[in-house]
């Protein structure tokens, strides 16, 4: 009967919904189950995160070599720790400066990397030492007047 | 003078007691349908096949919609491509319109339009199917056998749908977000990198993808409980089977859209 | 003899009419007991408080001994096994085919194998004459045809009570004999007690055992057809022998016709 195409019709239907779950997951929210392998982890300290959410890019000369894991507040220096997962076929000389950067004037916040002059490389679970939080514009304003009433 | 006063009087008792004899039937009706919906939510002992009777009932709802849903989730898509576009290239950020149509359509229009839609094609449908059941006397005959009509007809339906929409809903997301890309990359020239970098950037597994999900899920069950109730509370004529089936879309839809700003509220802030 | 159904002093309203006014029957098992009166009187009704489809306001109804009102979901549907009821218009599946009707009640109810589901299936709508019908659809059945697979459909679990609600409406002379020697032969065969519903008159003397007339909500005549064949109550005779006027008048009340049109 055609009980059986009505089964393969279901089960395709099925399947496609669940297809849709995966591709959504992978392509639209990014999720990579094979993140820990490819690549090797970094922490840098910022003053002032100002906006920079897990997930945001990391990029260096405006290429994208990965992605802030997670963001921790140092409750000691009162500082937020940023970890970040980097390609591993990227290496990282030790001098090696973060910041904080902004897309375009109102878009995202994303950490951009400037490499150093140094032979020796980074390794898993190492410090970026050189960081510059991102520029905030009533801090600015207040280093100014302060300047200037000086 | 004193007639007068006596009418007023009588008309205020009038109108009183119709309004609390509306809040009693109000309250009745939804008695009845909570009632309604215990009985249809579980299959009951001895009855075989439901396996198959789902089946059925997921083509039914599901296969049969597939089309409306995949073309509205692309159009959908491509429109708020378009529109952000044009607000965010003022801004410079033009980048961005891959992160607001993902975004969009993900926490808000997948959901509600995947209902609403599913509301329109398989919920009236299954009013209609089960209004004609009622006025043929298939339901009452059924009853008469000792089979159930609420376990045998009802239940596969209901579950039917608690299936479908949350899969419909996932893939009218998926075309959406392809159709923004469409149009976003092939059309408007934004490099195809940001487009999917700034999604990934801002999309989270649990955060937007699985609220919407549970947004369909609590969709779906509203949605086809009210549309099989009418149905089985429909007035057995062919006036009453339409009027069953206007009820339906109307309540339905309201129902979506009210249910999704309270689901908002409690999704963004408790969970 | 023992009653298989039993109503006592049983009033129903329904929307605020009154149905039913304290009436009282006793339907004996084994029987053809029939139901006569004109439209309108609330026989079908009678069937739902029967089937407990409906609940009186006041008085009993008993079917094989349990109090069908006060019976649980569960429980009614235990007793809805043993019953079944022939629809007036069939009430068919439309999705399922003649097959798949007839053979419902048994995929519901029983765990027989297929082969033996299909025996029983081809047995029952042989009864009626339909066994090259099988693989049609509703949809594909003259109105007397349908009404035969129906009657097929109820009796293949083997039922103690039949109920059923006006056979012979809109049947044609030779479909209405053929359901005639159906319910005589299935009553006789089976020890089924039947009811049979109706306002079609000589059909339903031709072949019950006892007759119960209804009208305004009351039973204005019972006895076997001889007996009420041979009554002289005026309005008894009205409905027997078709009369359009009488105690039952043929004008719906209304005011006087000169006062209305000349007003």
């Amino acid at each position: 009967m055609n009980s059986k195409r009505l089964e393969i019709g279901v089960g395709a239907f099925v399947m496609a919904g669940m297809l849709a779950l995966v591709v959504l997951a992978f392509n639209a929210s990014g999720f990579n189950f094979a993140r820990d392998d490819r690549s090797y982890f970094l922490y840098a300290r910022f003053e002032n995160l100002s906006g920079l959410s897990e997930r945001a890019k990391v990029s260096l000369s405006g290429v994208i070599i990965g992605r802030v894991v997670s963001i921790e507040l140092d409750t000691e220096d009162y500082v937020a720790v940023v970890k970040m997962a980097i390609d591993k076929n990227v290496p990282l000389s030790t001098d090696t400066s973060a910041s904080i950067l902004t897309a375009g004037l109102l878009g995202e916040k994303y950490i951009g990397l400037s490499v150093g002059a140094d032979e020796e490389h980074l390794m898993n679970a190492d410090e970026i030492a050189d960081t510059q939080s991102s520029i905030v514009l009533e801090e600015l304003i207040g280093q100014f007047l302060f300047s200037r009433s000086e | 003078m004193k007639p007068s006063g006596v009418m007023i009087h009588h008309y205020l008792l009038n109108g009183l007691r119709r309004m609390g004899i509306n809040a009693l039937d109000v309250c009745a009706g939804f008695g009845r349908a909570s009632w309604f919906l215990l009985q249809s939510l579980t299959w009951g002992k001895g009855f075989k096949a439901p396996f198959a009777r789902l089946v059925l009932q997921v083509y039914q709802l599901g296969v049969l919609s597939l089309p409306i849903i995949l073309v509205a989730g692309l159009f959908v898509g491509m429109v708020l491509a378009l529109q952000g576009y044009h607000v965010l290239v003022g801004y410079g950020s033009q980048e961005a319109v891959g992160q607001m149509v993902a975004l969009s359509i993900l926490r808000e229009f997948g959901p509600v339009m995947s209902a609403l839609l599913f509301a329109g094609r398989a919920g009236s449908a299954l009013t209609a199917e089960i209004g004609l059941m009622k006025a043929t006397e298939q339901l009452s005959a059924m009853e008469i056998m000792g089979v159930d009509p609420l376990k045998r007809i009802m239940a596969p339906r209901l579950w039917g749908g608690i299936i479908c929409l949350p899969l419909l809903n996932l893939m009218f997301c998926v075309l959406g977000i392809y159709g923004g890309a469409l149009v976003a990359v092939d059309m408007l020239g934004i490099y195809e990198g940001s487009y999917w970098a700034n999604m990934q950037g801002s999309v989270e597994f649990y955060g937007d993808i699985v609220k919407g999900v549970i947004k369909s899920l609590v969709f779906a069950l509203v949605v086809t409980w009210i549309a099989i109730f009418h149905g089985w509370n429909a007035q057995p004529t062919s006036q009453g089977i339409s009027r069953a089936t206007t009820a339906t879309v109307v309540q339905a839809s309201l129902a979506i859209l009210a249910l999704d700003f309270v689901l908002t509220a409690v999704l963004l802030g408790g969970f | 003899m023992a009653n298989y159904v039993e109503l006592k002093n049983v009033t129903f309203r329904r929307d605020g009419r009154l149905i039913f006014d304290d009436i009282s029957l006793q339907i004996a098992k084994g029987k053809i007991t029939s139901i006569l009166g004109p439209s309108g009187t609330g026989k079908t009704t009678l069937l739902g408080l029967i089937t407990g489809q409906l609940s009186p306001q006041s008085g009993e109804v008993l079917v094989a001994g349990l109090s069908v009102p006060d019976l649980p979901r569960p429980a009614l549907f235990e007793l809805r096994k043993k019953l079944s009821l022939l629809f007036q218009s069939g009430a068919l599946f439309t999705d399922l085919s003649v097959f798949e009707n007839v053979a419902f009640a048994l995929r519901e109810h029983t765990r027989l194998p297929e082969h033996m589901i299909r025996d029983l299936v081809l047995l029952r709508l042989e009864n009626v004459g339909l066994r090259g019908a099988g693989q049609l659809m509703p949809s594909q059945l003259s109105g007397g045809m349908a009404r035969r697979v129906a009657l097929a459909r109820s009796i293949v679990l083997d039922p103690e009570l039949i109920m059923y609600d006006e056979p012979f409406t809109g049947q044609d002379p030779v479909s209405k004999g053929v359901l005639v020697k159906l319910i005589q032969s299935l009553n006789s065969e089976s020890a089924l007690t039947s009811i049979l519903v109706s306002h079609d008159v000589d059909e339903a003397l031709s072949i019950s055992d006892y007759v119960y007339v209804l009208s305004h909500g009351q039973v204005i005549a019972a006895g076997t057809p001889q007996q009420l064949r041979q009554s002289d109550d005026q309005e008894l005779k009205q409905f027997l022998f078709g009369l359009p006027d009488g105690p039952v008048s043929f004008h719906f009340p209304a005011k006087p016709l000169a006062e209305e049109v000349l007003a």
